[in-house]
């Protein structure tokens, strides 16, 4: 597992969805973005730690918080640039936009903003992929606050009852737009409400510990993968605002001493902290940083030379009509 | 009709197109709470059940919504789902999934995503019934850009229309009207492979005025044919069959011809596809009408479950013929 290529593989994963994050916040910044943008900054090491337990045919479904999920599936980076800015050549041709990126060539399936919704159509994916005897597994990612939604517990229900190949993956990152999880749930803990429902539950406190997140991921997809369906509860921290690209200390709902208690679990300091051991040196990181710069400035150039869409879309692709 | 056709009810009717269409495709399953090889959902997916078993027609916890977003899922990942709920009441603890979801999602994704789902529901028009059950809601659901919604009032059409509907690369909603008559009614069926077009039919020519039904309520206007013909007055009743997408050609042709205009819809009047085809009416052919356009539709008030007032409740062939009356003394 810790090989040396294997650990680089993941910061570049882990860097590059960091440094695309930092990119639409210049784009926020410059004001180029008409949409509410939700960024995982902080919350990368789930994305790329699961990611790394499946394989090519497997099947993801994400939510509005969805950059991270899309990029560490190997979503198209082009095509995501350019749905942001709403233009033609996005992978939704403009008409999705940033909360609904998806890759169907990648394995991403579809990404859904509102809560809770996406998770049915992982069950879906799966019972699918069971009646068709196909070999793959579906994850879905959804936030804390999806777990107060009853179609979350109408799809752990369905999953255990139907032995479906499925993963839940709850980010935990403590606040369901402003407010704290312990006024919305009964316990700040959600693996052990979730395990009664004869689903494997798992929760990593520190799931911003890439290397545990990819123990963890990888001994729940084996059981998946058997038709047993799994429940992690990856706890993380989200560093920017619920939306927008901006720090959000000064509203009062979390305090910045918490934040820096999980600055300090960094996921990417924590895994430099292996690569000392390792002796990676700080040259392949700057290599790394180079190489994704490039790729990014590819797909910055590609996304404001795209056109727009035209009128005629406006009207396409309704469904419904003759 | 041809000599491949024999008399079969609207139910087996039903039921020989969930069949069919299984046969067809193996992508096809039916899926839904009391899907079971007891009580089959009326009995309609009892044939599905006995060919193809538990594996492809699957009885699920009680979950409407979800259910909802689990077939939306298996249609994303290239199945042709049939989702039934008992009664049409049922559907609106899934709006979310329908509406938020299965509707948009292929213009949400620039087209690159289809959803070939069908809903399959009854209105279980019956005394006793009572407030939710009795619900006849379509035109809510007729009110979403991208999903499809049939009523289809023949056995010949319930066929046809729903296996245009699981053929249908979108979602689609079927809503079947299990009253008596029209449920147990027999009626002239094909044997064969047939879909339905999207166009309202007409199912009796006339020319003094124009009656749009919805639903059980053709049967009702058919009824009232023989005591309009005794008056001297024959309607061209057009059967909608489809409220979306709205064949408003022939509505408007129809109206043309007649110069006057009567819907009688099995849901309430306010909001509603009565509503819609009145404005289209007015917009399209107000020229043409030699009086108001009249409807007939449930009154404002849910549907009692006394025997003794529901009677009252729903539209009759004798208050088609007093409006009809009303509208060509004008």
């Amino acid at each position: 597992m810790r090989d040396k290529d294997f650990l680089k593989k993941l910061y570049f994963e882990m860097l590059r969805i960091r440094m695309v994050e930092e990119k639409l916040t210049e784009w926020c910044n410059a004001d180029l973005i008409k949409a509410p943008v939700h960024l995982s900054i902080g919350q990368e090491a789930v994305a790329v730690g699961v990611m790394a337990a499946l394989r090519p045919q497997d099947k993801i479904v994400s939510t509005h918080r969805c950059h991270g999920h899309y990029l560490a599936k190997g979503g198209n980076l082009k095509k995501m640039m350019a749905e942001i800015l709403g233009k033609a050549t996005g992978c939704c041709k403009g008409k999705g936009g940033t909360m609904h990126l998806f890759d169907d060539e990648a394995g991403h399936v579809v990404s859904a903003p509102l809560v809770g919704a996406s998770i049915s159509f992982a069950v879906g994916v799966a019972l699918s992929a069971k009646m068709k005897g196909e070999d793959k597994i579906v994850v879905a990612f959804f936030g804390d606050g999806a777990v107060e939604e009853g179609i979350f517990w109408e799809s752990v229900n369905f999953a255990a009852v139907h032995h479906l190949p499925v993963l839940f993956v709850c980010e935990n990152n403590l606040y369901a737009t402003h407010i704290h999880i312990r006024d919305r749930q009964p316990s700040e803990e959600i693996a052990s409400r979730v395990k009664p429902h004869n689903i494997h539950a798992r929760r990593i406190a520190d799931a911003n510990n890439i290397l545990t997140v990819i123990d963890v991921a990888a001994s729940m997809v084996n059981l998946v993968r058997k038709n047993q369906p799994c429940f992690i509860e990856a706890c993380t921290y989200r560093l920017r605002e619920h939306w927008g690209v901006g720090e959000d200390w000064h509203l009062g709902y979390r305090s910045r001493e918490e934040g820096e208690k999980w600055l300090a679990k960094c996921p990417f300091k924590q895994l430099q902290k292996v690569f000392n051991e390792e002796s990676i040196p700080r040259l392949e990181i700057d290599e790394m940083e180079k190489l994704i710069k490039q790729e990014i400035d590819e797909a910055v150039e590609f996304a404001f030379k795209s056109p727009p869409p035209s009128l005629e879309d406006l009207l396409s692709e309704v469904g419904g009509d003759k | 009709m041809s000599r491949n056709c024999r008399l079969i009810t609207y139910k087996e009717a039903s039921a020989e197109a969930l069949l069919m269409a299984m046969e067809k495709d193996e992508k096809v399953f039916l899926i839904g709470e009391g899907a079971d090889n007891i009580n089959g959902v009326g009995g309609q997916v009892l044939p599905a059940i006995r060919k193809f078993g538990p594996s492809r027609v699957i009885d699920t916890p009680l979950s409407e919504n979800g259910l909802t977003g689990f077939v939306v899922g298996a249609a994303l990942d290239g199945m042709r789902p049939v989702l039934i709920h008992q009664r049409d009441d049922f559907m609106l603890l899934a709006m979310d999934q329908m509406m938020n979801q299965a509707a948009t999602l292929r213009y949400a994704s620039g087209g690159r995503h289809r959803v070939p789902l069908t809903i399959l529901s009854f209105v279980a028009r019956r005394p006793g019934e009572g407030v939710t059950h009795s619900h006849s809601i379509q035109s809510i659901f007729a009110h979403f850009p991208g999903i499809k919604v049939g009523m289809p009032a023949s056995a010949e059409d319930v066929k046809g229309m729903l296996l245009a509907a699981i053929f249908d690369d979108d979602p689609v909603i079927i809503l079947e009207h299990r009253h008596n008559p029209l449920y147990e009614q027999a009626g002239q069926v094909s044997e064969k492979y047939y879909e339905t077009p999207l166009t309202a039919k007409i199912a009796r020519k006339g020319k003094h005025l124009t009656i749009v039904t919805v639903s059980i309520a053709l049967l009702d206007a058919i009824k009232a044919r023989d005591g309009l013909a005794r008056l001297g007055i024959f309607p061209e009743i057009i059967d909608l069959r489809w409220l979306r997408p709205i064949d408003i050609e022939t509505i408007v042709k129809s109206v043309e011809k007649t110069g006057r205009l009567l819907v009688v819809d099995t849901g309430w009047k306010s909001c509603s596809i009565s509503s819609e085809i009145v404005a289209l009416v007015a917009e399209r052919a107000y020229g043409f009408l030699r009086c108001s356009p009249r409807r007939i539709a449930l009154p404002d008030a849910p549907c009692p479950a006394s025997q003794y007032l529901e009677p009252y409740y729903h539209p009759n062939p004798e208050m088609i013929v007093q409006t009809v009356e009303e509208m060509m003394k004008k």
